[in-house]
């Protein structure tokens, strides 16, 4: 009796030790051998861009989204050093982050600058002192998206189409005050580069207008649900971002770069100054920047937007390119501004002006 | 043992009791609390944040009328909403209690709470497509020609107010008709016994008696109201901009911690004033 019961608990103590080694054994081959932690925007997380990546270095990447660079700050402000190891940023605010300390130098010759866009490259914002703390990888327009079937096209021509009655009721502000301010000052035939303090009661005159004569003014989802379902026919600040995703199911939804030009957004990349894993963040690095990981990120799930990568083209297909306008790209890239750049004081200024027109 | 050493063991005994919840609220609320007030007291400076304690933030919301219509947007939403939801909850919760027999009322109620089950951006994005030009809606009015032009009903205060009713009739839906089922049928025999009608009854005798039901889920709404950030965001079309996306506001766009707590501290007085009036209207009722 005594023998069985012993020859029991025996068998019992060897399948529950059995059972832990398979589950640890199992747990051990799924899990990567490495993590690293990326401070990214919403376009990363498409797994479709990062699960070959981590198949190829048998790491696990860990992504926190955040839009908007004051809202990436806070991350940052509420981590410890070394929490990050790559942080996606506005490429106007990357020398933000530098002075602050929190960004890494990479080294330029492991980068392929040469194979980006000239007008991409953006060293007077990439790097400081000579030193290359970050590189472009995405970029595209905050202009005007519609609906051709519903508005006349001609009329998207002129950005003074974003405050007049004429299609009153049926526009929608993206709301990131920053390309639209800067698209205010460009409608008032100014550069985005020069906007200043003395610049905001004309431009705050225009936002008032242009609220009167809108619907709402929304996030990156509600725009596009809203252009997508014809709440409205056109949205101020979209681009190709909101619209060639949509493109195969929603033929009828264009953008266009109007005769004053738009402004161009463009994020860049970087490894954090107290990245643990320095050399595994630069690889992430590269990896987003070759042509593959660049076609991956052109067309992620969030949104599309044109890759800085001229190879990128090559993995491509005619369909995609044609979503992004890749052969325009020129002349679009002559006519564009960058976002403003505004001191701390004027960026106050800028958030208070929207601030007002929302609640007006 | 002494009377004293016993009064002394159950006083050890009370404190031993309470000490866990003593302590999570210490760690998790007051603690917490005192940070937030006293960063409140801080200012944003530029991109520096300043350590130094001063009024700046609560002076920059009572002068800076954007700031203060957050306040005022809140308010007008909650007391609308809370208002509505009580109005649609009350003849929900009776007919179930009342009208639907015994055995169905479990499903009724099931019924009643399925909205739950969804998740609460799924669901206020759905409301969003409900109320839009080409929604159900605006097309089934335009089919029967009720209307001849789509209703505006999507991305303003309209549709806050319907996303939040949809989802605060259910909660008040439970609070009422717990409190009605627990009503004696004997103060109904009493009433009819004394000649009151239906309406009467109702009146006189199961509505005062339930108020304090209708009270506790009231405040529950307002209090979730008032503090949503989700539902505006989404089905208000940033027409209006309610606190707590303010404070979202600063947080996420400015880095401005300081004055997030300081309207954070403002939101919550809110909120107090609001207990304060029901507790005081439930303590006047008991009396």
């Amino acid at each position: 009796m005594n023998q069985s019961h012993s020859g029991a608990a025996s068998r019992r103590l060897f399948s529950s030790v059995a059972a832990f080694t398979l589950v640890a054994l199992a747990a051990g081959q799924a899990a990567a051998a490495d993590e690293l932690n990326a401070l990214v925007w919403c376009d990363h997380t498409d797994p479709a861009l990062i699960e070959p990546f981590e198949k190829a270095n048998d790491v696990k990447v860990n992504l926190k989204e955040y839009e908007g660079t004051g809202a990436g700050l806070s991350i940052l402000e509420q981590s410890q050093p070394g929490d990050w190891d790559v942080m996606v940023v506005d490429a106007v605010d990357v020398h933000r982050v530098i002075d602050m300390g929190l960004l890494g130098e990479m080294p330029a010759d492991a980068l392929p600058t040469a194979d980006i866009f000239p007008e991409l490259r953006m060293e007077e914002n990439n790097t400081k002192d000579g030193k290359t703390y970050a590189v472009t990888e995405k970029f595209g327009y905050n202009t005007i998206s519609f609906d051709k079937t519903k508005v006349d096209p001609k009329d998207m021509e002129d950005l003074s189409v974003i405050w007049s009655d004429k299609y009153k009721g049926r526009i929608a502000l993206y709301d990131y005050y920053l390309p639209m301010i800067g698209l205010v000052q460009l409608g008032l035939g100014k550069k985005t580069a020069d906007l200043s303090n003395a610049d905001m009661p004309a431009i705050e005159e225009k936002l008032s207008a242009m609220k009167t004569v809108s619907k709402q003014v929304s996030d990156v989802v509600s725009s596009q649900t809203a252009l997508a379902t014809g709440e409205v026919d056109i949205l101020v600040g979209g681009g190709e971002w909101i619209t060639a995703s949509l493109a195969k199911d929603k033929p009828e939804l264009d953008w266009i770069v109007p005769k004053q030009g738009a402004v161009r957004w463009a994020q860049s990349i970087g490894v954090m100054k107290d990245s643990k894993k320095p050399d595994l963040a630069l690889k992430f690095v590269q990896y987003i920047l070759s042509p593959e990981g660049q076609a991956r990120l052109a067309t992620s799930s969030c949104y599309w937007g044109m890759p800085t990568n001229q190879k990128a083209g090559e993995h491509l297909a005619d369909e995609q390119k044609k979503a992004l306008r890749w052969d325009d790209q020129p002349a679009y890239l002559k006519n564009t501004q960058l976002y403003p750049i505004p001191t701390a004081e004027l960026d106050q200024k800028m958030q208070d002006a929207w601030t007002n027109m929302m609640q007006q | 043992m002494t009377t004293a050493t016993l009064e002394q063991s159950e006083h050890r005994k009370a404190w031993g009791l309470v000490a866990p919840a003593l302590l999570w609220t210490v760690a998790f609320f007051v603690i917490p609390f005192l940070y937030m007030a006293a960063m409140s007291l801080w200012s944003r400076q530029g991109r520096e944040i300043l350590r130094v304690w001063n009024l700046d933030n609560y002076a920059r919301f009572f002068n800076e009328s954007a700031l203060l219509r957050g306040l005022t947007n809140s308010l007008e939403i909650t007391l609308t909403v809370t208002v509505l939801s009580v109005l649609l909850a009350y003849p929900l919760a009776w007919i179930i209690a009342e009208r639907v027999p015994k055995r169905w009322q479990r499903m009724a109620l099931i019924l009643a709470i399925l909205p739950f089950w969804t998740s609460y951006v799924v669901r206020s994005y759905s409301w969003l497509l409900v109320l839009s030009k080409g929604g159900v809606i605006n097309q089934a009015l335009l089919g029967i020609g009720l209307i001849s032009e789509p209703l505006e009903i999507a991305s303003n205060r309209t549709a806050t107010v319907i996303g939040f009713v949809h989802f605060f009739v259910m909660l008040l839906t439970l609070t009422i008709y717990s409190n009605l089922i627990q009503l004696s049928p004997n103060y109904r025999r009493a009433a009819a016994d004394l000649g009151a009608n239906a309406f009467q009854t109702f009146w006189h005798v199961i509505l005062p008696l339930t108020l304090p039901g209708v009270m506790t889920g009231a405040f529950l709404t307002f209090v979730l109201c008032i503090g949503d950030y989700i539902t505006p965001q989404i089905l208000g079309g940033n027409n209006e901009l309610v606190l707590p996306q303010i404070i979202m506001l600063q947080i996420g766009r400015r880095a401005d911690f300081p004055m997030a707590a300081a309207l954070s501290i403002i939101l919550m007085l809110a909120v107090t004033a609001a207990y304060v009036l029901c507790a005081r209207w439930l303590k006047i009722e008991r009396a």
